[in-house]
């Protein structure tokens, strides 16, 4: 393997405090609720002109998984996830740190994100340019069911009132229109406002939603905020590492997912996330306690989230097509460095492309030990902080970083305002989760859905579009599998030899 | 945000160290603010990042700092554009045809001569692109399967009522053929259409021939064939009357002063003539263009009559509408 060769290019001490630099810079950027991966590479970006081209991608490549992780931080400790990847470490990040187990489940979502960073990046080292080909085998259609498979955590997100839930996300829904629709270029629900015609910026929807519904809770309650442990107790990393070892199996399939979600350009972390987590609980013996403070909750979105990254550069290195959104930046300043993406890439620019996975992989080991540093700092420092700080400074994130995403106070506003929302609809039980998921997969569905309507129009073949393609079908039947499986999950388990547990009782969602 | 700011701060102090530039003109004095209507990665961006490494050699040594200010396919940032501060340090990236098509079309929340451009730079031709493995090798060969199977030929491209969706139209009217347009969120999705054969082909840009191999342009709509796709003929070469594309470009908020005005456009101008910059901009599939502050007016004038002519075709505007406008 001459390719190992490119190892120990990458192992120079420049590289090694690039890729350390940049997983500092990003973790720090993504932790801070409002401040995302994109804008973290984006900003960082022509520090990288003057470099090497692999030393650029390194860092580009640190700095991004880096703030993939960082997210989790705001998200178990305050509630409010730093970067969109980390919605989902929210359910059971929060309830755990709110219980007084912080330390353990930063620590829990450092492993993860490290076994997630790892399994992308080593398919990103090993399988790129076949698995480039699946991203091109996803056409509009495909898009249009994985979003539905997507809505049918509805189901699992809406914490008990399965039509609330419906109504939340039908609300989503309907905020994902706004705007200038892409398929059709009609002005939808602006009111006449200009200003509206951007649309909902998603990122800045859900630190409204997510963050200052708590802000308000925190204001409004005379609790602590977390509740504070009597001894200090390290990292906890002996503990975390027997929870990573009992839940390995969760660990490599949300690994798995979490690549394969980054393959698909337009999809993201947000949505690797969730689906891995829905899938976790779905497949976990105690799926009951999920969202009381889980650690296999955590563990599922955080691997998830960082395996987007290497899944993410496979076709965006491959293809030249973007998977994510910060590796859309991060092919901008390939193009600056005048590198032609494409799969000569990976032959004749090796030296290029192979240094620089190796140099995710190191980024993606540095982590742990930075990670378990800058965690246990910011746990300290966030249960320490009295709510007179906290509250005001996370206020001022908020503000400042729904701005910043798109130089914007049109997005201040409705940030503010659909948070406002949010807390009025939380009293009454309807939670941000199904709405985000409406925000974040209307858009999806929807132009999937007409993409695919003119394709199949055009070749009279509306019916074969939809439900003819091999790739589709296997949605379609995840979809029936998820909507079903509580239906189905006891009866499966009445026809095998009696089972160490009970049958469970139908949960509540199978209406 | 602090933080931000000591990056860029340490950022301009290494290549204000690096290019220690000639100080020739007053102008720019401190770091320039360059705000792109659009979202990072998209060919506005690339070129804009193009423009920020070479900036610092043509402009006393300061850096051009980009931001991001998306929204509305750009009309979110255009219609902000005259509230900016009047010193020249903040400009702002334009396109042609967006910023007249947009206005025509809608409300936009401004008008076309609200955006005052100094310079545009360069521009993207249109261009019909197939995957490799497709079964047409000319542009004759598609037009010949569309007539005998009207509306079964599928384009696709960035966005609706868009350039590409413009070409599109031009090339049903042009050959006398129906095809359906299949509008996506951006080149890059539109792309992974192309090249998955999800789509026949698509209406878009040269620069997908350029930077993806794994397509074939069967034309392309500039007046000559370009350098960096040779065996492309050109839409008039095919017989088919059509030069149309993307043209990206710089302008001002309203109250720049002239001289200053000037200026903006002469840099840009510098930059243009820069060697490496235009090495790296014509590899990319752009094709460099000059239009300066004084060919401006003309320029404009030129652009609106001809996308006038072809929104009414498309029935986007009423020709009595496009009077009142007018």
């Amino acid at each position: 393997m001459e390719r190992l060769g490119y190892l120990f290019d990458a192992l120079t001490p420049l590289n090694i405090a690039l890729a350390w630099s940049g997983v500092v810079a990003g973790t720090i950027i993504g932790a801070l609720p409002g401040l995302s991966a994109t804008m973290a590479v984006a900003v960082l970006v022509p520090i990288t002109f003057a470099m090497e081209p692999a030393s650029g991608l390194i860092m580009l490549g640190a700095i991004y998984t880096g703030a993939i992780y960082g997210g989790a931080f705001a998200a178990i400790l305050v509630n409010t996830p730093g970067t969109p990847s980390a919605i989902a470490t929210t359910f059971d990040g929060f309830p755990m740190a709110k219980r007084g187990d912080g330390d353990l489940a930063v620590t829990l979502a450092t492993i993860a994100s490290v076994v997630g960073g790892l399994v992308g990046a080593l398919a990103l080292l090993l399988l790129a340019p076949p698995l480039a080909r699946v991203a091109l085998a996803f056409g509009p259609v495909e898009y249009f069911w994985l979003a539905i498979l997507g809505l049918t955590l509805i189901a699992a997100l809406s914490e008990g009132d399965l039509l609330k839930g419906l109504i939340g996300a039908c609300f989503g829904l309907l905020l994902s229109m706004m705007g200038v629709a892409v398929v059709g270029g009609d002005v939808r629900f602006t009111a006449g406002l200009p200003q509206l015609i951007g649309g909902v910026e998603v990122v800045s929807a859900l630190i409204g939603l997510y963050c200052i519904p708590v802000l308000i809770d925190m204001v409004a309650t005379p609790k602590a905020h977390l509740k504070v442990g009597t001894t200090p107790r390290g990292f906890r990393l002996r503990e975390a590492m027997a929870l990573s070892w009992r839940y390995k199996f969760n660990l490599a399939r949300s690994s798995v997912i979490g690549t394969l979600v980054g393959i698909l350009p337009g999809a993201g972390g947000s949505i690797a996330g969730l689906v891995a987590y829905s899938e976790a609980r779905r497949t976990s013996k105690t799926s009951k306690k999920f969202g009381t403070g889980e650690p296999e909750g955590i563990m599922s979105t955080e691997s998830a989230n960082n395996a987007t990254v290497g899944g993410g550069f496979i076709p965006t290195l491959v293809l030249g097509i973007p998977g994510t959104p910060p590796d859309a930046v991060i092919l901008g300043a390939l193009l600056v460095q005048g590198i032609r993406t494409g799969p000569s890439l990976f032959t004749e620019q090796a030296s290029i492309s192979f240094t620089f996975i190796y140099g995710l992989l190191i980024a993606t080991v540095l982590m742990l030990p930075t990670g378990l540093l800058i965690g246990r700092y910011a746990y300290k420092s966030i249960v320490s902080l009295p709510k007179a700080v906290l509250v005001p400074t996370i206020a001022f994130m908020t503000v400042i970083g729904s701005y910043a995403i798109q130089n914007s106070g049109v997005d201040v506003v409705l940030m503010f305002g659909l948070g406002v929302l949010g807390w009025v609809l939380s009293r009454y039980g309807f939670k941000p989760s199904p709405i985000v998921l409406g925000l974040v997969l209307g858009q999806i569905a929807e132009q999937g859905f007409v993409q695919g309507w003119l394709i199949g129009g055009a070749t009279n073949n509306l019916m074969g579009m939809y439900f003819g393609r091999p790739i589709s079908l296997a949605i379609i039947a995840f979809i029936v599998l998820s909507l079903f499986y509580p239906l189905i999950a006891p009866r499966l388990k009445l026809g095998r030899p009696p089972a160490a547990k009970p049958p469970q009782e139908t949960p509540h969602h199978a209406e | 945000m602090e933080s931000f700011r000591t990056f860029w701060g340490a950022t301009s102090l290494a290549a204000a160290l690096l290019v220690a530039g000639p100080a020739l003109a007053e102008y720019p004095e401190k770091p320039v603010t360059y705000i792109i209507p659009f979202g990072p990665g998209g060919e506005s961006d690339i070129t804009a990042r193009m423009q920020q490494e070479a900036f610092p050699k043509h402009a006393n040594g300061q850096q051009l700092i980009i931001q991001y200010k998306p929204g509305g396919g750009g009309s979110q940032a255009w219609s902000q554009i005259n509230s900016l501060p009047s010193d020249g340090y903040t400009i702002m990236g334009t396109n042609v045809p967006h910023t007249i098509l947009q206005p025509m079309i809608t409300d936009a929340g401004y008008e076309t001569d609200d955006v005052n451009a100094v310079h545009y730079f360069h521009y993207t031709p249109d261009a019909v692109v197939v995957p490799k493995d497709s079964q047409f090798q000319t542009l004759q060969d598609l037009i010949d399967y569309a007539k005998e199977r009207p509306g079964e030929v599928t384009f696709a491209g960035s966005g609706s009522n868009s350039a590409n969706h413009l070409m599109q139209q031009q090339l049903d009217k042009l050959a006398g053929i129906t095809t359906t347009y299949v509008p996506f969120k951006g080149t890059g999705a539109a792309v992974q259409a192309i090249m998955g054969n999800q789509t026949t082909g698509g209406a878009t840009y040269s620069t997908v021939g350029v930077n993806y191999p794994e397509t074939r342009v069967l034309a392309v709509a500039a007046e000559d064939r370009l350098p960096s796709l040779p065996d492309a003929p050109t839409f008039k070469e095919l017989g088919l009357d059509w030069v149309g594309g993307a043209y990206r470009g710089v302008a001002v908020p309203a109250g720049v002063p002239d001289d200053i005005k000037r200026q903006v456009s002469e840099i840009i101008a510098q930059i243009n003539a820069d060697p490496t910059f235009r090495q790296k901009m014509e590899d990319g599939g752009f094709v460099l263009s000059d239009i300066t502050l004084d060919k401006m007016p003309e320029f404009i004038d030129e652009q609106k009559a001809k996308y006038r002519e072809i929104a009414e075709d498309m029935g986007l505007v009423k020709p009595a509408q496009a009077e009142a406008a007018q």
